[in-house]
């Protein structure tokens, strides 16, 4: 059985990490016109929920949404109709510790809206709930591998159906005692807006395989301890290929193997 | 949707090791709902516990993976001669051409519970904890790719309490687009103190054996199973097909549903409609049927006004409990058991129907030919998936 070319192009793009509040601003950097300077991650609220909801929501969701938002707002699109893929190596983690830490107590009465808030999906839970999104939606976990599993499942998505999709990639890390066994230093996200259809102006234009090659490394000292820190940052040697217009192929880390995404277009 | 066969499938849950005790424990109406004496769980509520996952012992090759979660898998693995057909699989085909898509909600979360009582006087959970081989929701796919000897592409799902539902809809895509030839999917998820006390806080945990869409319904009854199915393209007539599936976002309640059930209906429509069937064309709903009031009542609603007043269907939950993210996995393996075997189980634990129920909800199994079912599952943060399931014949 022949494979379908797993294309797309890129309409939007978010992103948000430590020293790089949004996409401009990380395009300065990737592209080189700008010296990488490494602060600590800043996530705004979620405008878009409802105060009662706002309230409720934790940093891995404020996270998400603020990228997707980026990512959408860029493409001028929809929300409403578009199908998502959330992907990250784990939940809120502050959340997590909060009910170890009570469960592990004398007292293990939860709270009940940090338990629902504890579910991987509860991101794509509140974007649902945000943007009246009622299409398809998944949430992915692959450990290290979670951007490129997610970008894979985005551009399978979208190649299946032949309708644009929404990639949401991102990870906020535990506090200690968690932090030691999984030290994710600082918050990361990405959002890719994907359509496999002709664009209706000039966009970047991505193609995906599988590869044994090995994954590319940032040439930047402190953006490779970026990359290598934080399993959504896995992404940057692409998101570096994006912000300088040049076409090429990067190689991101997956499983076991790798995958490899051509550059054909870059406008 | 193009149809995959489910080319072999099996389950472990509260009602039995493999399809031949599930098979026996449904055809009889026997619940595996017990009282709750789980770990140092110390609260009033019947559970679905699986005997013996403590006795499992992991390959010493893949000890790092030791956690209740993986062992139950490595215990449903074990049945029906299951990784045997795997291999032989991946042997004609290629290890590289056997995807591996799986749920959870929770993992190996039950190892990180019982370290953070391990916590030494700086604070510091005990050094052999392995937190990627145990909580990760990974681990879960990262060891039954070991046990399997499968090398395609992999991802865990987790969306809550449909995750195992869309693993199959994951999978799916990954066939069509010809990415693989082939893919395990399913589900396993494990008891533990997060989903017990963490329900239970919600006030959806019942203290009885749960009774879906029973007039006095109170809450869901925890259990936890490890299912399976390897998926394929269309072989001899008589296996049992995927043909729809549905996937549809409430945007409502991170966790309420809608209370007409709307993203349930759009589901099982999206899915009537990709397998090419009318409403009328299936013979049983498998519904997610937790037992919560709200869960029934808009479920309810849902299947009415999808399907009328004639179609039959019926929870399984009664008798397996509601094994969250492994939940779709296990109830696709139940409507492909009721294909097989020509039958549709029976709602345990009912005294009396909730009067507001609009269609045909089965008390006790009934032995009689089906040819097409519909399984559902919904998830916390308005996640619906539907799957159809039919006879290749």
């Amino acid at each position: 059985m022949t494979s379908m070319a797993l294309s797309a192009h890129i309409l939007g793009i978010g992103l948000i990490g430590p020293g790089l509040p949004d996409w401009r601003s990380a395009r300065s950097v990737l592209s080189g016109e700008q010296a990488y300077c490494r602060t600590p991650t800043v996530l705004p609220a979620v405008e878009a929920l409802p105060p009662a909801e706002r309230r409720r929501t934790g940093a891995t969701v404020r996270l998400a949404l603020a990228v997707a938002r980026q990512a959408l707002d860029e493409a001028g699109a929809e929300a409403a109709t578009l199908a998502t893929v959330f992907a990250s190596s784990g939940g809120d983690g502050a959340i997590c510790h909060e009910i170890c830490a009570t469960l592990a107590s004398d007292d293990r009465q939860l709270s009940p809206t940090r338990f629902h808030n504890s579910v991987h999906n509860a991101a794509a839970g509140y974007w649902g709930i945000a943007m009246k999104a009622t299409a398809s939606s998944t949430a992915l976990c692959a450990f290290d591998g979670s951007f490129a599993v997610g970008l894979l499942e985005a551009m399978t998505l979208a190649a299946v159906d032949g309708a644009p999709a929404l990639l949401v990639a991102y990870e906020t890390g535990y506090p200690e005692p968690l932090h030691e066994k999984r030290p994710i230093p600082d918050a990361f996200g990405v959002a890719l807006l994907l359509d496999p259809r002709p664009p209706p102006r000039p966009r970047p234009r991505i193609t995906l395989t599988l590869t044994d090659a090995e994954a590319d490394r940032m040439p930047e000292p402190p953006l490779e301890a970026l990359r290598t820190a934080i399993p959504a940052a896995r992404c940057l040697p692409l998101m570096r290929h994006l912000a300088r217009g040049e076409v090429g192929v990067a190689t991101l880390d997956y499983l076991e193997r790798r995958i490899q995404v051509e550059v054909s277009e870059c406008p | 949707m193009r149809p995959l066969a489910l080319t072999h499938f099996t389950a472990t849950s509260c009602i039995g090791r493999g399809l031949t005790e599930t098979l026996r424990s449904l055809l009889k109406g026997r619940s595996g709902l017990t009282p709750c004496a789980f770990e140092t769980v110390r609260l009033e509520t019947h559970i679905g516990e699986v005997p013996g996952v403590d006795e499992v012992r992991l390959p010493p090759a893949l000890a790092r993976f030791d956690s209740r979660n993986n062992r139950l898998a490595l215990l449903g693995l074990s049945q029906d001669g299951f990784i045997e057909a795997v291999s032989a699989c991946a042997g004609r085909l290629g290890p590289r051409r056997v995807g591996l898509y799986l749920g959870t909600s929770t993992s190996g979360m039950l190892e990180t519970e019982i370290a953070y009582r391990q916590r030494d006087a700086t604070g510091a959970l005990p050094a052999r904890f392995d937190y990627a081989a145990t909580h990760n929701s990974y681990s879960l796919a990262a060891f039954t790719q070991r046990v399997l000897g499968i090398e395609g592409p992999a991802a865990v799902i987790c969306t809550a309490c449909s995750s195992s539902a869309k693993a199959f809809a994951s999978a799916r895509r990954m066939i069509e687009a010809g990415l693989i030839d082939a893919a395990v999917v399913g589900g396993v998820d494990s008891l533990c103190l997060t989903t017990l006390y963490g329900f239970h806080s919600l006030q959806l945990v019942s203290r009885a054996p749960c009774r879906p869409f029973d007039a006095a319904r109170d809450g869901i009854s925890i259990g936890e199973a490890a299912a399976f199915a390897l998926l394929e393209r269309p072989a001899a007539p008589g296996t049992i097909l995927l043909t729809g599936i549905g996937e549809t976002s409430d945007a409502y309640h991170m966790s309420s549903p809608h209370p007409e059930g709307l993203g349930a209906q759009a589901a099982m429509r999206q899915a009537l409609e990709s397998a090419a069937l009318a409403p009328r064309d299936i013979d049983y709903v498998n519904l997610h049927g937790t037992g919560t009031p709200s869960n029934d009542d808009a479920e309810g609603r849902a299947v009415t006004a999808v399907f009328g007043p004639g179609i039959a269907g019926s929870s399984t939950k009664g008798a397996t409990g509601h094994t969250l993210g492994a939940a779709g996995a296990l109830e696709a393996v139940i409507s492909a058991l009721a294909l097989r075997h020509g039958f549709a189980p029976g709602g345990l634990n009912i005294t009396e129907i909730d009067p507001s129920v609009g269609f045909q909800y089965l008390r006790e199994s009934h032995r009689r030919p089906l040819a097409r079912v519909l399984s559902n599952s919904f998830g916390f943060g308005g996640s619906n998936c539907s799957l159809v399931l039919q006879r290749a014949d």
